[in-house]
C-alpha cells in the first residue's frame, strides 16, 4: 500500500466531521464510509506499520514515530489485522497491563485506524482498562480518581482577578491536575508575575498543587533561566513538522525545556514536568496536514507528547471551532476517539470538553461528554469559573460541572490533593465536598483560610 | 441542615448568607462566588448562563439586515453594492470558513462594473459572525468614517456583504481596484457580548493576503469602543495606512500609541 491509498482508506473510515469536509478527505456517502470501514478492518497491523504516511526525510515527528515503535513489543500482535486487533482490546485477555504492554509497540495511525471501526462504547470500554498514572506533586491518573485544572484565566492577568478564580477552585476542590494560566500577554516577565502569585498562594496554603503558565516554550525557557518558579512547562503541539513549525516549536526546543524544567527538580513525588495541548483540526488549520484526516493527525500528535514524559495532555476538543468539528455530536466523539488514542499510546489523557458560540452545541453536550468521559476515566478535564473563560472567550467545563461528575461517579481527586482538601474543611472524611449550606462550620473556615491567603 | 429546619429554610438561609468570595468579583468578571447547590448551579446562576448564551447563538443566527443598511447609508448620501460570497446559507457558511472568502459569480461581475475606479478605499460592511452587530451599528462606523475621510478621497461604493469571512476584503478590493479595503465585520458573539463588530483594513488587498497582512480594531460596541466615535479612530488609521503604503504589523507598531493614546484601553489592535 503506498503511503496515499493508507491516507485515503483512513479518512474515508474516519466518522463524519466538517473538517475532513473542509480538507476535502471525507468519504462521499455514508455506504462509503462503512465500505472503508471494512477495508481498514482487513488490513494488517503490519501494513500500516510499514507504510509512513509523511516522507520521513522531511518530518522529524515521522522520524519519532519510526524510532519509538518497538518491533520485540508487537511481535504478539504482529499477525492482526486492524478488525482483530479491535476484538483482542475488547477481549477479557486484553487486561490493563496487557495493552500497557504494548505502548511501544503501538503506532498512532494503528490506534488511530482502530478507533475508526469502533463505537463510543468500544472507546469508552477499551480506554477505561489503560490508566496512564503520572507525578509531580499530585498523582494524576489513577482509576476511581478524576482531578481537575483550575483555569483561572483574566483578560488582562489581573493579579487579584486570578487569585478570586483559583480559590473559588480550591474551595469546589479543584486544582489537582494543575492551576493552569492562559497569559493574556506571551511574555517572560508577565509568566514571571503569575507563576509567583500562584507559589505564594502555594506555600501560604501548604497545598499540594503544580502550577504552569501556558506561554510559549521559550517563553518558559527564558524564565527558567531567570530562575522564576517554574514547575510545568506547556506547549500546544501537532502531528507533523511543518504544523509544529507553525507553532514556531521543534522536538530539539520541547527536549531543551523539560531537561531545565526537571533540573529544578521541583517536583516532590515525581519529575513529569510538561504540559501539552492538541486538538483535531489544528494541523489542517495550520495546513499542515499533509491529506491526511484530522483525527489521525491528532493521534500523530501524541506520539510527540509521549516523548517527553508529560504530567498532563490536554485535547482542546471544541475550542477550534464548526468548521473542524460541527456540533455536539462530532465534539462528542472526538473527545472520545482523543482520549482512547492517547490511553492506548500512553498519553496521560485529559480533555478540555469545550464548544465556541457558533458551535451546534451547548451545555447538555457537554454534559454528556463529561460524564461519557468520566466512565472511560479520563485523567483531568478543566475547571473555569461558571464554565465561562472571560479571556479566550469559549465555554468549557466549569467547577460545579467537576463536583457533578465526582459525585455522580463516585470519583475522587488525586490521593495527595484529597489529604489537603480535608485537612482544610472543604471535603468531608468521605472524600466529597461538605455541603454548602453547612456554611459556618468547616466549609466556611476552609474558605476564610483561603479569603486571608488571597489578601 | 438541622432537625427544626424545612428543606424551604434551609435554602433560603443559603441565601440571605453572603457568599464569602462575593468580594472578589470587583476583581474579575468571572462567573466566582455563584454557590452551588449540591454540586449543581442555583437555579438563576444557571439561567443567566442560558441567556447568555442564548443571545450568543441568536447573534450567530440573525438575518443581515442588508436592505436596510444599504438605504441608511444612501440616505446620508453614500452608494451601496451588495454582494455574496460562495457560501450560500448560514449552516455552509459556518461550515466552509473557505467558501466564505470567494465571491460569488455574478458579485464578481458587479465589482468589477463599478464606475469610478481606481479607488482609495472600499468600505465593506459584512455580516461575519454576528449580523445582530451590524445591523446594530455598521452604518453608524461606516458613515463615522467616511465623513472623516479627505474630501479629494476616491471612495468605491459602500459593498454590503453577506456569507462574508474577513479574507472577503481580498478579492473585493481587487475586483473594484481599491488601495485599501476596510471591512466592518460582526464579532464572534461572546457570552458577555453578542453585539461587537470588528474592523480589518488591508492595504493592496489581493486573494493571498494573511491575517498578518492586516489589522483589527475589535470589540466595537456601544459597551466598548463607542460606534459614535469608533468611525474618527479608524478612519486616522486608514489614512496613516495609505500614508505608509502598508498595513499589519509594521503599521501596527505605528499606529498603536496613536489609537489607545487617549487612555480608553477598551478597544484592541493587533495584527
Amino acid at each position: 500500500m503506498t503511503p496515499e491509498d493508507l491516507k485515503t482508506l483512513l479518512a474515508h473510515a474516519s466518522p463524519a466531521r466538517s473538517g475532513d469536509f473542509l480538507a476535502e478527505v471525507a468519504a462521499e456517502s455514508q455506504e462509503a464510509r462503512v465500505k472503508a470501514q471494512r477495508r481498514l478492518a482487513d488490513t494488517g497491523l503490519a501494513e500500516i506499520l510499514d507504510t509512513p504516511l509523511i516522507d520521513p526525510e522531511t518530518c522529524e515527528v515521522q522520524r519519532l514515530i519510526i524510532d519509538q515503535h518497538d518491533p520485540e513489543a508487537f511481535r504478539p500482535i504482529s499477525g492482526f489485522s486492524v478488525g482483530q486487533f479491535r476484538d483482542w482490546l475488547l477481549s477479557d485477555e486484553a487486561t490493563g497491563e496487557a495493552i500497557a504492554a504494548l505502548k511501544w509497540a503501538l503506532t498512532p495511525e494503528i490506534v488511530a485506524a482502530v478507533s475508526k471501526i469502533c463505537r463510543n462504547q468500544d472507546l469508552i470500554a477499551i480506554a477505561k482498562k489503560r490508566p496512564v498514572v503520572t507525578k509531580f506533586r499530585t498523582t494524576v491518573g489513577l482509576p476511581g480518581h478524576l482531578a481537575v485544572r483550575v483555569q483561572p484565566n483574566h483578560p488582562t492577568d489581573d493579579a487579584k482577578g486570578v487569585a478570586a478564580s483559583i480559590l473559588d477552585g480550591l474551595a469546589f476542590g479543584c486544582g489537582d491536575a494543575v492551576i493552569g494560566i492562559n497569559p493574556a500577554t506571551d511574555s517572560p516577565s508577565a509568566m514571571r508575575r503569575l507563576l509567583e502569585l500562584i507559589e505564594e498562594l502555594r506555600l501560604k496554603l501548604d497545598c499540594p498543587m503544580q502550577s504552569c503558565v501556558l506561554a510559549h516554550v521559550t517563553t518558559a525557557i527564558d524564565c527558567m533561566s531567570r530562575g522564576a518558579p517554574v514547575d510545568l512547562v506547556f506547549q500546544s503541539i501537532a502531528g507533523s513538522q511543518k504544523a509544529n513549525s507553525s507553532f514556531g516549536i521543534s522536538l530539539s526546543m520541547l527536549k531543551e525545556a523539560q531537561d531545565a524544567a526537571k533540573s529544578l527538580k521541583r517536583g516532590t513525588i515525581g519529575e513529569d514536568v510538561m504540559y501539552f495541548e492538541t486538538g483535531q483540526g489544528a494541523a489542517l488549520s495550520a495546513n499542515a496536514h499533509f491529506g491526511i484526516d484530522q483525527q489521525t493527525m491528532e493521534a500523530r500528535a501524541y506520539a510527540v507528547a509521549r516523548a517527553f514524559d508529560p504530567l498532563l495532555v490536554n485535547t482542546v476538543v471544541g475550542f477550534i471551532g464548526p468548521e473542524y468539528l460541527y456540533d455536539g455530536k462530532e465534539i462528542t466523539r472526538a473527545g472520545l476517539e482523543d482520549h482512547f488514542c492517547g490511553k492506548l499510546l500512553g498519553v496521560p489523557m485529559g480533555v478540555d470538553v469545550c464548544y465556541t458560540n457558533h458551535a451546534e452545541a451547548d451545555q447538555d453536550d457537554m454534559d454528556n461528554l463529561l460524564t461519557l468521559l468520566a466512565v472511560a476515566g479520563v485523567n483531568f478535564v478543566m475547571g473555569v469559573p461558571g464554565s465561562d473563560d472571560i479571556m479566550l472567550n469559549y465555554q468549557s467545563t466549569s467547577y460545579h460541572d467537576a463536583a457533578y461528575v465526582r459525585r455522580a461517579m463516585g470519583l475522587k481527586p488525586a490521593p495527595e490533593f484529597e489529604a489537603w482538601l480535608k485537612s482544610v474543611g472543604v471535603f468531608d472524611e468521605e472524600g466529597f465536598l461538605l455541603p454548602e449550606a453547612r456554611r459556618g462550620d468547616a466549609g466556611l473556615i476552609a474558605r476564610s483560610k483561603l479569603l486571608e491567603a488571597a489578601e | 441542615m438541622s432537625s427544626d429546619e424545612t428543606p424551604a429554610t434551609a435554602i433560603a438561609t443559603t441565601e440571605q448568607s453572603e457568599h464569602p468570595l462575593k468580594r472578589l468579583r470587583d476583581f474579575t468578571e468571572a462567573r466566582i462566588g455563584l454557590g452551588r447547590r449540591g454540586a449543581g448551579l442555583p437555579t438563576a446562576a444557571h439561567l443567566d448562563f442560558a441567556e447568555d448564551h442564548a443571545k450568543a447563538r441568536d447573534a450567530v443566527h440573525s438575518d443581515f439586515a442588508a436592505e436596510a443598511i444599504a438605504s441608511a447609508l444612501e440616505e446620508a448620501g453614500y452608494d451601496t453594492l451588495p454582494v455574496k460570497s460562495q457560501a450560500g446559507d448560514r449552516a455552509t457558511y459556518l461550515r466552509r470558513p473557505d467558501l466564505g472568502r470567494l465571491v460569488a459569480d455574478n458579485s464578481r461581475d458587479a465589482l468589477t462594473a463599478a464606475e469610478g475606479g481606481p479607488f482609495d478605499l472600499v468600505l465593506i460592511l459584512a455580516d461575519g459572525l454576528s449580523a445582530t452587530a451590524v445591523n446594530a451599528h455598521g452604518a453608524t462606523v461606516a458613515v463615522g468614517v467616511l465623513k472623516a475621510l479627505p474630501q479629494d478621497w476616491r471612495i468605491a461604493p459602500v459593498v454590503i456583504a453577506a456569507g462574508a469571512r474577513v479574507a472577503l476584503s481580498d478579492p473585493i478590493g481587487e475586483a473594484v481596484r481599491a488601495k485599501i479595503a476596510l471591512m466592518l465585520v460582526g464579532e464572534r458573539p461572546g457570552l458577555s457580548a453578542a453585539n461587537s463588530l470588528g474592523a480589518y483594513l488591508t492595504f493592496d488587498p489581493k486573494p493571498g493576503r494573511s491575517d498578518a497582512d492586516r489589522n483589527c480594531v475589535s470589540n466595537i460596541r456601544p459597551a466598548g469602543l463607542d460606534p459614535q466615535k469608533a468611525g474618527e479612530k479608524l478612519a486616522a488609521l486608514v489614512m496613516r495606512s495609505a500614508e505608509l503604503q502598508l498595513s499589519g504589523t509594521g503599521l501596527k507598531d505605528d499606529a498603536d500609541d496613536r489609537l489607545t493614546a487617549d487612555g480608553d484601553d477598551t478597544p484592541r489592535i493587533g495584527s
